[in-house]
């Protein structure tokens, strides 16, 4: 019961880093970067080659991939999603997919459909045992990371300019730019930090489950999506609430029900969460303006 | 830093069209340093288009913008910004989600010295730049006396307060032109003489010129300096408050040709 609970709360804060991504991108640039998980299988590959190719150890590796991705990022929101800073937001919703496909067809022609075993970067240290129970080193980390990462981002978006300049144009693109905001760069800022996210997310989700193949990030990608959904998207607090409540209902659904069905039982508590709370556990409600 | 001979605003032939229509033409003003300057004409006359132009919102199809002697065309609205003009929205666009403080803060942005690392890491210079910001955007409010409200969420001001949260955030972009669309709008009479007395007092301590859309004639004919009408996107008449009054063109856009 306490083991399942660890394991849930340990999946749970992955899914909660990797839906810090797609809050942010959401929250600011109004857009659903469905790419967002294939850019973790793209910085779990290149911790993966620094490790176990080019002997780094693991923090350099991990620093490795998140500089990566975050190029990556901005690289993608330049080519693929500026264009269309004044399209429908179906055009973007599209071109995200098309993105999506992209990297995971990039990454099969790079690296092969040759599933990895990712290097346990945790090797050298043992499992703490509290009484009964044994905690992974990898567990810790990703809890710890999981709360320093939504401490930082949620003082960098209200307490620096930078922030106070994402949320101005989250919330009105065109005042901001009349204020003298570079949108654009705010914009790209946003990509940056989400990539970033995705980088550590990959490092970790391999160490937590080690294989990894071109399409290791993409159901996680959904998941998380869904857990960003499910906490209120837009809301920083909120992915992560989302992020460790889908992980602990996965691995209880898995333990005690079905493991086939873990899955299904996630997405129909989403299902049942919009349905009463159509903006999410901690999504701010819409009152549409008559 | 051009010498002060130079308007701090020209347009040259300033147009344009959307497809088929005509919605500015050639507009020529010159707005002088320190110049309090109004822009009226009937509705749908294009005073907040040429606002759109003057800040690139909308890009002319013909025509010069010289901003103290520096041609803007190619800027985008940020660049015309940092170049040194300001407005405010006839439809309040405040930050509504955000406190009374972090709006002008927004408008403070490119004043504020400091990298993402540095806020990040909370190193002294944010601290210090930060604290600045703060002191500045209390000064600002306190224009209008709206410093006690600092922390409250902009949205939840009421109206007239949002409508001088506009004008503090333009301000706090440092600019040396401010542009107000309809800052009047909604106000009671009360309301406006403040507004009045306030203009003057931004424009006296600023130093910087404004020039401002108004529907309100005792506030219009009562501070700007000069006047410019516009109808269907061209200019009727310029001068100062007494001759537009005067001025046949003018009552004719507004009233209606006199029989006979």
């Amino acid at each position: 019961m306490l083991g399942n609970l660890i394991n849930g709360i340990s999946l749970g804060s992955i899914y909660a880093i990797i839906a810090l991504g797609y809050t942010m991108v959401y929250g600011i640039a109004k857009m659903l970067n469905f790419a967002h998980g294939d850019v973790i299988m793209v910085g779990a590959y290149i911790a993966f080659y620094s490790i176990s190719y080019f002997g780094m150890p693991a923090l350099p590796a991990l620093l490795l991939s998140i500089a990566v991705c975050t190029m990556l990022g901005i690289i993608i929101e330049k080519l693929a999603y500026k264009p269309l800073r004044n399209a429908t937001s179906l055009a973007v919703l599209i071109t995200a997919i098309g993105v999506s496909y992209f990297l995971q067809n990039a990454a099969l022609l790079l690296w092969t459909s040759n599933t990895k075993v990712f290097p346990n970067i945790f090797a050298n240290i043992g499992a703490i045992k509290i009484g009964s129970v044994q905690i992974a080193p990898v567990t810790l980390v990703t809890v710890f990371a999981n709360i320093v990462i939504m401490l930082v981002l949620t003082l960098f978006t209200s307490k620096t300019k930078m922030g106070k300049a994402m949320r101005a144009v989250s919330e009105d693109k065109g005042a901001a730019t009349l204020m003298g905001i570079n949108v654009d760069r705010t914009i790209s800022l946003t990509f940056a930090i989400g990539s970033g996210l995705a980088a550590i997310a990959g490092v970790l989700l391999c160490t937590a489950y080690p294989t990894l193949m071109p399409t290791t990030g993409a159901m996680p990608g959904i998941k998380a999506f869904t857990a960003a959904v499910f906490g209120g998207i837009g809301s920083i607090p909120g992915a992560m609430l989302g992020g460790i409540l889908l992980g602990v209902i996965e691995i209880f659904a898995k333990a005690y029900i079905s493991t086939q069905l873990s899955d299904a039982i996630v997405f129909a508590v989403l299902i049942i969460v919009l349905i009463v709370k159509p903006s999410g556990l901690l999504g701010r409600k819409i009152n549409e303006k008559v | 830093m051009a010498d002060k001979k130079t308007p701090v605003l020209e347009t040259k032939h300033l147009g344009i069209d959307f497809g088929g229509l005509t919605a500015v033409d050639e507009f020529n003003i010159e707005v002088e340093h320190g110049e309090i300057k109004g822009l009226i004409g009937p509705n749908g006359a294009g005073k907040t288009t040429i606002f759109n132009l003057l800040t690139k919102v909308y890009k002319p199809s013909r025509g010069m913008i010289l901003l103290d002697g520096t041609d803007t065309q190619g800027m985008t609205p940020e660049k015309v910004n940092r170049a040194g003009i300001a407005r405010t929205f006839q439809n309040i666009r405040l930050f509504d989600k955000l406190t009374v403080e972090e709006n002008v803060k927004i408008g403070l942005h490119n004043h504020i010295n400091y990298s993402s690392i540095e806020g990040v890491l909370r190193l002294p210079r944010y601290w210090s730049e930060e604290k600045k910001a703060h002191e500045k955007a209390l000064e600002l409010l306190d224009i209008f006396e709206m410093s006690d409200m600092a922390g409250d969420v902009a949205g939840s001001l009421p109206y007239g307060a949002q409508r001088r949260l506009e004008i503090v955030r333009a301000l706090a972009t440092e600019p040396k032109l401010l542009l107000l669309d309809e800052p009047a709008a909604g106000m009671n009479p009360s309301e406006t003489e403040e507004l009045m007395n306030n203009i003057r007092k931004i424009r006296d301590e600023f130093g910087i010129a404004i020039m401002l859309i108004e529907h309100d004639m005792k506030l219009v004919m009562g501070i700007c300096e000069n006047i410019v009408v516009v109808n269907f996107g061209k200019i009727i008449a310029k001068g100062t408050p007494a001759e537009i009054q005067s001025n046949d063109d003018v009552i004719e856009a507004y009233l209606g040709k006199r029989k006979g």
